[in-house]
């Protein structure tokens, strides 16, 4: 069992309170009193009561939620396969540059191209079209995150399975996902992030209307008072919910995270 | 069977108009907090007609999603005058039935003269303003006279003073301080801007389009190029906040309600544009969002002490047209765009 | 024959869809880079290249430059902090594992804007940051941490490490023990073990999380206007400039495609040293 150093863990640790000091902060700030970040007023609970009432933030907090979950399962499924394909066949640079680049296309320009798509085709917009459109990044990260796990993968024990006579999609089914699992989880939890996070695709994808406004295009708009104290309080929210969940996972699957 | 077909065909005009008196929604684009959040409630009590609203954080980005879907599922975009009047040479601004506008004549007569769009063909404004300096005036010793107070500041205000980010107006700045128009074509008067901007940023804090005002409250910044209208708001939350047009001038900005060409609800986008021009409702429009409305009947019944806290609400509309209207500068456009870029990539 | 069939059949929905809503609508944007603007925006179809000229003048060469400067620093500071957190992580126990890669992810789930007004929060001048520097003494003025390249390296890093974490601790996972364990066991330190064994064997996860970091970072353009002040010009920023303040589709796409072109040169570049790098050290496969 290799040793584990102090000095590592206090990095470790260290990081993580880099990672969250602003993610204390913005909670701190959602119970202020007073509408600007600026000073402390006092300890105030009435921002998470106006949120509760905004129906605006919650609604685009729920569109926010579906576009991710479905574009991220579409990723997560076509990248998987097409990461499989790739692996097993030597691509050519052609497959390569087309896997590659919604990752280095600036978000800008795939939105423009796929809204002038969008409309010339007659497509409606809405929440559909930018989960269309979420999938297109998400499919490419992972493919990557994929494709990654499977350089050192062993084909033969596929082989072996094909030969002791087990069909394709059952050989898929017991051997090679339960191998590359972590790599297929990882590159879902990759893309709902980034899904959730993504505004300027989502902004200029989406239909005109609240119905199909995602939370980051309504903080964005928002932004021209700054953070308000109801749109940390909305922050709060999520991490809290995503915390406990978390947790949750943990308790209730202890097998999935015995690696 | 005729029976049948009897009452196939009746269910079928009971569905059909049972629709078209649904049918009556419009789809609304505006900036988040530019209008009074129940604004949207009342014009459907009074008008039996549903709104829905989108926002956008800036006129760029409205603009590009139009020019790109045709402005498709949009019936009533706020953008300002300069791009109001692109939409209108871009074919995506519908002309306006002024028929069906009969509060217009509430406007005052200036605004229906304005540079960019004469006679109000195809916007009407719905705010409107100046641009100038914003200041802590318990913090700074005396009152700002010129805009090269702003950009060749005191020692005490260097790395506390902020300009706006948008292209427009932060080129708007050098072009006032140089004597320059704000549509200003010539490359020689705009590259003569551009070395004033460049050297100004040596002693600018940031470039900042949203948290200026606050930053004025929290002591970051002491003095900051705004639009009247946020001023406002700093001043709302300290008293020590003060607006003042520099002496070389200021440029009329306007915002504007424009009905989309594509629109499937255009009488509906009219009615609602009509009734943004109410005089009660421009009244409580400019109470909510502390701007002027170039609307003379509701300015006119605006209550007294707001305009003492908030002084230039009360600019008049003579004074106000002896700015010059900011207008769409067409080709110049790119060389404003890499001007800018030179500006902000300049060490 | 089936082979081939099986692996098309893999590969082709995601192609397919990379191909509908990625390849051609792009195609569409880029074959714009030829034409000219049209007077309030709109194109003009005349052909040109001038498009293509102007975009080697030196204020946007000065501008590439300057972002791939900036994306650099990020990558190799994310590099530094990275790595030894990956490899901690690696070193927890089986169980914590997961959790603690969950809990390097979970801030991300907040929102970009809201985390970015947050460090604002932290590093202006009237601060937190600056306020407790200067409240224990540590500090006469205050210091400017934000408006400036320090705040925009640390934003960027910030908000990218976590994809460095991953990316190393996936190739951390794949080492096999026993390698560290036999050059233990032949007398080697663990700092000689760690240069000669576990860097090179985790260099493709290196190479994938510092591409992530910057090909995500130098696109950025939230970031240098916020936490930047706007003070700095970054391609990000100017490519979104062109497309929707200049309205200038012609010119963005043709910036674009000079972005995209370098960008493929140094991934493709990647690729073929971590295949040789894999080459040497793997032995080849079935």
């Amino acid at each position: 069992m290799p040793e584990r150093s102090r000095l590592l863990d206090m990095h470790l640790g260290a990081v993580l309170a880099f990672l969250y000091v602003p993610i204390a902060v913005l909670m701190v700030l959602s119970f202020n009193r007073a509408g600007l970040p600026t000073a402390w007023t006092g300890f105030s609970v009435k921002w998470y009561g106006a949120l509760a009432g905004n129906g605006r933030i919650l609604g685009a907090a729920w569109n926010t939620l579906i576009v991710a979950f479905f574009s991220t399962a579409i990723a997560t499924v076509l990248g998987t396969l097409l990461a499989l394909g790739v692996e097993q066949k030597k691509p050519g640079a052609a497959v390569e540059a087309t896997m590659f680049a919604p990752m280095i296309i600036p978000d800008i320009v795939l939105a423009i191209a796929l809204l002038s798509f969008f409309t010339a085709l007659d497509f409606t917009l809405g929440l559909h079209s930018i989960i269309v459109s979420h999938a297109v990044f998400n499919i490419a990260f992972v493919a990557a995150v994929v494709r990654a796990r499977l350089r050192n993968f062993d084909w033969s024990l596929v082989e072996v399975s094909r030969d002791l006579g087990a069909g394709p999609v059952t050989t898929f089914r017991r051997i090679t996902l339960p191998l590359i699992a972590p790599a297929v989880v990882a590159g879902a939890l990759l893309a709902f992030t980034l899904s959730v996070d993504e505004f300027i695709i989502a902004y200029f994808t989406a239909g005109a209307g609240p119905g199909s406004t995602t939370l980051p295009m309504q903080i964005y708009a928002m932004i021209r008072f700054g953070v308000t104290p109801e749109i940390n309080a909305m922050a709060t929210i999520v991490m809290g919910v995503s915390f406990t969940l978390v947790l949750v996972a943990q308790r209730a699957n202890r097998r999935l995270f015995d690696v | 069977m005729k029976r049948l077909l009897l009452f196939v065909a009746g269910a079928a005009i009971a569905a059909l108009t049972g629709v078209a008196a649904h049918a009556d929604k419009i789809v609304i684009s505006n900036w988040d907090g530019y209008m009074p959040a129940d604004l949207l409630e009342n014009f459907t009590k009074e008008t039996g007609i549903e709104a829905e609203l989108s926002v956008h954080a800036t006129n760029e980005e409205i603009m590009g999603k139009l020019v790109a879907s045709g402005g498709k599922g949009y019936d009533v975009v706020f953008v300002s005058a300069p791009f109001a009047e692109a939409l209108g040479k871009l074919g995506l601004a519908a002309a306006l039935d002024h028929s069906r506008i009969p509060n217009l004549a509430n406007l005052y007569p200036e605004a229906s003269r304005l540079a960019h769009d004469m006679g109000n063909r195809i916007s009407v404004p719905y705010a409107w303003g100046t641009t100038g300096l914003c200041y802590r005036s318990d913090l700074i010793a005396g009152e700002p006279a010129s805009w090269m107070d702003l950009l060749q500041p005191a020692d005490a205000l260097k790395g506390k003073t902020t300009m706006l980010a948008t292209d427009r107006w932060l080129l708007g700045a050098g072009f006032l301080a140089t004597g320059a128009s704000i549509n200003e074509t010539d490359p020689g008067k705009i590259e003569a801007a551009k070395q004033l901007l460049i050297a100004a940023k040596k002693t600018l804090l940031a470039y900042d389009d949203t948290t200026f005002y606050s930053k004025l409250v929290s002591g970051e910044a002491l003095m900051v190029q705004a639009w009247d209208g946020w001023c406002n708001y700093g001043i709302a939350e300290n008293a020590a906040i003060k607006y003042v047009i520099p002496k070389e001038g200021s440029d009329l900005w306007v915002d504007t309600m424009v009905v989309i060409e594509g629109s499937a609800s255009k009488d509906a986008a009219h009615a609602f544009v009509n009734y943004v021009l109410n005089a009660d409702v421009g009244n409580w429009v400019a109470s909510n969002i502390l701007y002027k409305v170039p609307n003379k009947a509701a300015m006119e019944a605006l209550d007294k002490a707001l305009i003492e806290q908030y002084p230039n609400l009360g600019m008049s509309p003579a004074d106000l047209i002896k700015f010059e209207a900011m207008t769409d500068v067409g080709e110049t456009q790119k060389l404003y765009s890499r001007t800018v870029s030179e500006i902000t990539a300049a060490q | 024959m089936r082979v081939r069939v099986r692996d098309w059949l893999l590969m082709g929905p995601g192609l397919g869809w990379l191909a509908l809503f990625m390849v051609v609508p792009c195609a569409l944007v880029f074959a714009n880079a030829f034409f000219e603007r049209g007077t309030y925006g709109g194109i003009d179809y005349n052909f040109t290249l001038e498009n293509f000229t102007r975009a080697a003048e030196p204020v946007y060469a000065t501008i590439f430059l300057g972002s791939a400067r900036i994306a650099l620093m990020a990558t190799a500071i994310a590099l530094l902090v990275g790595y030894p957190a990956a490899f901690a992580i690696s070193r927890q126990p089986a169980r914590r594992q997961m959790a603690l890669l969950v809990l390097v992810m979970l801030p991300f789930w907040s929102n970009y804007l809201i985390r970015t007004y947050a460090w604002m929060v932290l590093l202006n001048r009237e601060g937190l940051i600056n306020k407790a520097l200067t409240g224990i003494g540590a500090i006469a003025e205050p210091l400017a941490l934000l408006y400036n390249e320090f705040a925009v390296v640390t934003g960027l890093v910030y908000n990218y490490l976590p994809f460095v974490v991953l990316a190393i601790y996936s190739a951390l996972q794949r080492l096999d023990p026993s390698l560290t364990e036999a050059s233990r066991d032949l007398g080697a330190g663990a700092w000689t073990t760690f240069a000669r064994i576990t860097l090179p064997l985790t260099a493709p996860g290196i190479a994938a999380g510092a591409v992530f970091v910057f090909v995500l970072s130098i696109g950025n353009f939230i970031t240098p206007d916020l936490l930047g002040g706007g003070r700095m010009q970054m391609i990000g920023n100017l490519i979104y400039d062109q497309f929707l303040t200049a309205r200038d589709w012609p010119f963005g796409a043709a910036l674009s495609f000079i972005l995209i072109a370098i960008m493929m040169a140094l991934l493709f570049g990647q690729a073929v040293i971590a295949g040789r790098v894999h080459g040497q050290r793997e032995p080849a496969h079935a």
